[in-house]
């Protein structure tokens, strides 16, 4: 398997790129893993990665029942940021956020992290109040962030609805410079090319269907191709969590609702940055190819159809035509949903669980996407040395009944409203 | 768009209701001093894809809570009654057994 650089770009581009070989290995499952990662989204494949890199450990297996990065890395808008102030959150989202500018260069492949900056939008005084006291953690985290006024905004963001009678008055924004998109593809890519370099199996179109047991413990899965054996299996499954852990005798607190996505035709370069709101809970950004990308709510009921209704669909849009009038000729080119694993905090859980030998990485809501990176490192760490790392040391299960949630929206137990 | 059909006002849109979700989850009895039955009754969910029994209120017609059921698949309903009606429904049999 070949280095990418830009010699071989040119290498191969004057062979007529006939020479590029295949990115991973297409291995048939051993009979017997030290660790077995269900679940081959960014955050299985990330915790592959770093198992490898970082704990040394080789002989190891991503069990995915369809493609890699065909369940939620795929199917995101992709957001990257660090603006969290609950203790807990804070330094673990700041840790990925670390480790994505740095991501390309240690995966040697382009994640195509852009650091364009995210503008999230105050549309009133109270909630300006509510963003300067959330900067003000950042900072004090040594996390960059910035209020902006009225006037500021205008200037950065010209085509936003500053009228009179605007749907949602802009009274300021929180910036966030460092935040950003990525390519999700790329990441679960590169993240796979990464971990078979170490020697990671990577095991595509492979359900697993049950547990093996011994005693107690969890030693293996059952597949769809036969029985894996294993001495430490790690859940990856986002949407799927309560049905593999419920095949293991666990309940969680988890809800499975959709999340769905759109894109439009593509334009001129004209939305620069990330933008979001949280009066309309509503975000947008500009690809690479020119679609504008956007997103807003859950569907609102429990949902494992990976494809949402059409009030979300007419909520995003108007939403959209709100903010950016401008918008309101476009035409959309395809839309599509996720199943998110909702917890009821709003937080994830990086965790052993109480079954021996089953580790649970769930519960990311949706905003995973920009926690790939230290998920699957902090994940790794805890499967590896049997102790969580400080900076998920506070993503576990018993949280909820010994009453130290992470509940950033303050929804409270609620999963279709966090 | 899901349709539900409300034992009072008709088929309505989905937009008409709040969602609560499971209603297969009962408050424990209040006597019930452990922690871990609490704790289950207000995080713990089944979280089932397919056959799912639960909550929505409809906010924006007869204010009734209703009891669906409904396939978290394939958005199927397959019964939407007046939750106070499936409670007394239960005491009775609670009653006579
Ligand atoms: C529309 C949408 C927009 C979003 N926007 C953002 C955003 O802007 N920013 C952000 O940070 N996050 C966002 N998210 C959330 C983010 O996408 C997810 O939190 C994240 O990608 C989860 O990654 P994962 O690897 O845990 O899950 P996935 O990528 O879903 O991977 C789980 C994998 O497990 C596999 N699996 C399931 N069951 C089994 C089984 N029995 N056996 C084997 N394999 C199994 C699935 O096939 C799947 O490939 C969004 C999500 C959606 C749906
Ligand atoms: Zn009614």
């Amino acid at each position: 398997m070949t280095h990418y650089s830009a010699w071989s770009i040119v290498r191969n581009g004057l062979s007529g790129n006939r020479g590029w070989t295949r990115a991973w290995r297409d291995p048939a499952p051993k009979p017997a893993y030290d660790v077995v990662i269900v679940g081959g989204g960014g955050h299985g494949l990330a915790t592959a990665f770093y198992l490898a890199k970082e704990h040394s450990l080789r002989n190891i297996a991503v069990i995915e029942k369809g493609w890699l990065g065909g369940g939620n890395t795929g199917r995101n808008t992709t957001i990257v940021r660090s603006n969290y102030m609950i203790p807990g959150n804070t330094m673990f989202y700041e840790r990925s956020m670390r480790m994505w500018e740095n991501l390309s260069q240690e995966l040697n492949f382009n994640v195509m992290m852009s650091q364009r900056g995210q503008f999230h939008l105050g549309h009133s005084p109270a909630q300006m109040d509510g963003l300067r006291r959330r900067g003000n953690v950042m900072r004090a985290h040594d996390i960059d962030s910035e209020l902006m006024d009225r006037a500021e905004v205008m200037r950065r963001l010209p085509y936003l609805d500053y009228s009179e009678k605007a749907r949602y008055p802009i009274y300021g924004a929180m910036f966030q410079g460092r935040a950003g998109t990525a390519r999700h593809d790329a990441v679960a890519w590169g993240y796979a090319r990464a971990a078979d370099r170490l020697g990671v199996d990577i095991i595509q179109q492979c359900e697993v269907t049950g547990y093996l047991r011994d005693g107690e413990r969890i030693c293996g899965v059952e597949t769809t191709r036969g029985p894996i054996r294993a001495g430490k299996v790690g859940l990856a499954v986002a949407g799927h969590t309560s049905l593999l852990a419920a095949k293991a005798g666990l309940r969680l607190p988890i809800e499975t609702h959709a999340l769905q996505a759109f894109v439009t035709e593509p334009i001129k370069p004209f939305i620069d940055h990330v933008i979001s709101s949280g009066a309309a809970h509503f975000y947008i950004s500009q690809s690479d190819k020119g679609g504008l990308v956007l997103g807003g709510d859950l569907d609102g009921y429990n949902s494992y159809a990976q494809r949402g209704g059409l009030p979300e669909v007419e909520h995003t849009l108007a939403s959209a035509m709100a903010l950016i009038p401008s918008l309101s000729r476009l035409r959309l080119l395809r839309h599509w949903a996720g199943v998110m694993d909702m917890t009821m905090d709003g937080s994830p859980i990086i965790a052993k669980t109480p079954i021996e030998g089953l580790y649970l990485n769930g519960g990311w809501c949706y905003g995973g996407f920009k926690a790939t990176p230290a998920s699957g490192w902090c994940f790794a760490h805890t499967i590896a040395t049997d102790t969580p790392h400080d900076d998920n040391a506070r993503f576990t299960l018993s949280r909820f009944e010994r009453g130290t949630q992470i509940d950033e929206k303050a929804a409270g137990p609620q999963p279709n409203m966090q | 768009m899901i349709r539900l059909d409300c034992p009072v006002c008709g088929h309505r849109d989905e937009t008409e209701f709040a969602y609560l979700g499971d209603a297969t989850v009962r408050r424990p009895d209040p006597s019930i001093t452990d922690p871990g039955t609490w704790a289950d009754f207000v995080f713990l969910r089944d979280n089932p894809r397919g056959a799912h029994c639960e909550y929505w209120q409809h906010v924006m017609g007869c204010r009734e809570w209703l009891i669906v059921n409904r396939n978290t698949a394939t958005h199927q309903i397959d019964s939407c009654q007046l939750a106070r009606s499936v409670f007394a429904g239960e005491a009775t049999m609670a009653a006579s057994s």
